[in-house]
């Protein structure tokens, strides 16, 4: 598949920034749109507008069919058993809060929750409110010195018989990937629950979630070539079922009265609300824009482009790479000798080239790594050869001033 | 900006700055391309003092920023005089050229001033974001709020 057609489906792209053209490397923060997505989401503004599930007019049937359309796209994407285990949200962020909240209930002091180190805040803080909730305790899973989860130290932990593992898929800096599969299949042993954070993953990798076999899996619209503000929580319909819904009012109802409110089935009930109608729309045809690529051929390129990346970086000279595997996706983190990273930001948005600068919303892993902070650069199915010599270049330029 | 429990510094710190902003604005204007403004910067960075350790502390922290920023202000005789430093070389720099402009002025020149246009005009459009991208707009919020 020719990149440069690709690319054209993103008008994003296409623009200069002063006098460079624009070089994305931020995919992982988030991704740009192709035109099928935004012409989505403006087709509902124009023509179906209107709340879904509620009003008996046309409009709103046509809506809550593509909205709940949306549903079953999702539940085949990720080999989901039950539409009803498809929940949408605002993003990944809302959804753990949502499982750390709905667990409330079944979590009591002393009980024991594993977090990886690496994990973005969003799967670190709810966890956190649970346990000050709950009187639980959160415990770190180490990483190793190839910044790998410690499969050792990770048994160890599971002997404490953890209620719940919280996992990421993929790093959201470094981009390394765990064995989800496996280390699910672990924690079940000793009965956890596992919620994996999948935000990272999902535009890169097939995701199964039978596979995996998880009991949660979330994942963000706006990483997968989708609109902001909308995201999945996926759960065991019986795991869904067992939630206390972080969210109340709206058609999450059956009844109420000033005595009692009855909550409705799944996946209504943590539905509160009127729910981000365009964007579930968008995420639709972001899920079809992904379908419609050729899979074998686009996650072989992905592979050699972040190959590409590692091995251009690290023949620049005087950067040090964090966690760079062979089989890593989507991101590359590092730093620039001793440069603060934001230097480096700053001087990379010049001419042109955006990447992340910063934590990346894990401050745990830059502490593990002894850090303040690092460059991430991301890819995605857009991202071509020359934007990556073009970033390579750009960093040279950087080099040169602050060196 | 901070208690008076804490560490503060001495008042020739503050005075020991002599900024022009006419002189930046000029040595600007003869800035080529981006790189030699950066270069510019980076420069005027250095002649910020380096803040002791002692002095790097949380209540003088700007919030808003991803490097590190600290700020201290003193008002004499109705005079605004600022040290700040961060951990970040350009942002360093770029915090010099606010103090460039507030060095020295009062209030009413402070709480007047166009941050952005002074910016702009030196060539560096959309520095100033509300985000902690670099966190001068934090520091130029800073800044003014001292001097109220």
């Amino acid at each position: 598949m020719d990149v440069n057609l690709l690319r054209e489906q993103f008008p994003a792209l296409a623009q200069t920034l002063g006098d460079y053209p624009l070089c994305y490397l931020d995919t992982a923060a988030t991704s740009q749109k192709p035109k099928q997505v935004l012409d989505a989401m403006a087709n509902y503004y124009q023509y179906d507008n209107a709340n879904v599930h509620r009003a008996a007019h046309q409009l709103s049937t046509r809506a809550t069919i593509s909205y709940e359309a949306v549903r079953d796209s999702v539940q085949a994407f990720i080999h989901a058993q039950r539409r009803e285990e498809i929940i949408f949200t605002h993003g990944t962020t809302l959804g753990i809060n949502m499982i750390a909240h709905g667990l409330s209930q079944q979590v009591k002091k002393g009980d024991v929750i594993l977090v990886d180190t690496a994990a973005h805040h969003a799967n670190i803080v709810p966890w956190q409110m649970l346990a000050k909730r709950t009187g639980a305790l959160i415990k770190p899973i180490p990483l190793d010195d190839q910044l790998r989860i410690d499969n050792k130290a990770y048994l160890q932990l599971l002997k404490e018989q953890p209620v719940i593992v919280a996992l990421c898929h993929v790093s959201n800096v470094l981009g390394t990937v765990n064995p989800v599969k496996q280390m699910v299949a672990q924690a079940k042993a000793v009965g956890a629950i596992t919620v994996i954070d999948g935000a990272q993953a999902i535009a890169h990798m097939d995701v199964d979630v039978q596979q995996i076999n998880c009991d949660f899996y979330l994942f963000s619209g706006h990483k997968m070539y989708g609109p902001t503000g909308v995201g999945i929580l996926f759960g065991r319909y019986q795991q869904l079922d067992k939630l206390d819904p972080l969210l109340t009012g709206g058609e999450m109802i059956t009844s109420v009265s000033f005595d009692n409110t009855v909550f409705n089935i799944l996946p209504n009930r943590l539905e509160a609300g009127t729910p981000p109608i365009s964007e579930v729309i968008g995420l639709g045809e972001a899920i079809n824009f992904i379908k419609a690529l050729p899979k074998t051929e686009t996650q072989a390129r992905e592979a050699e482009l972040l190959s590409y990346l590692q091995v251009s970086l690290r023949s620049l000279g005087d950067i040090t790479l964090y966690g760079a595997h062979d089989d890593n996706l989507g991101a590359v983190a590092f730093n620039l000798a001793d440069e603060h990273h934001q230097d480096v930001g700053i001087l990379l948005d010049q001419q042109g080239v955006a990447v992340r600068c910063g934590h990346h919303c894990a401050m745990p892993l830059m502490q593990s790594l002894n850090i303040k902070g690092c460059c991430r650069a991301s890819i995605g199915v857009y991202t071509s050869v020359e934007d990556i010599d073009r970033f390579i270049d750009a960093l040279k330029s950087v080099k040169e001033l602050l060196l | 900006m901070s208690s008076s429990k804490t560490p503060q510094p001495v008042k020739a710190q503050y005075l020991a700055l002599t900024f022009d902003s006419e002189a930046i604005l000029a040595r600007f204007e003869h800035a080529a391309n981006w790189q030699e403004r950066y270069r510019e910067i980076m420069l005027l960075g250095k002649t910020l003092p380096t803040l002791d350790d002692a002095l790097r502390v949380e209540q003088a922290q700007v919030r808003g920023c991803e490097s590190s920023a600290w700020l201290y202000h003193i008002n004499i005789e109705g005079k605004n005089y600022y040290l700040a430093d961060s951990d970040a070389r350009i942002v360093k720099g770029l915090i010099a050229l606010l103090l460039a402009m507030t060095h020295g002025q009062s209030a009413q020149t402070i709480a007047a001033l166009d941050i952005n246009a002074y910016f702009d005009k030196l060539g560096l459009t959309g520095q100033l974001s509300p985000s902690r991208t670099n966190g001068l707009f934090a520091l130029a919020a800073a800044i003014k709020s001292a001097a109220e």
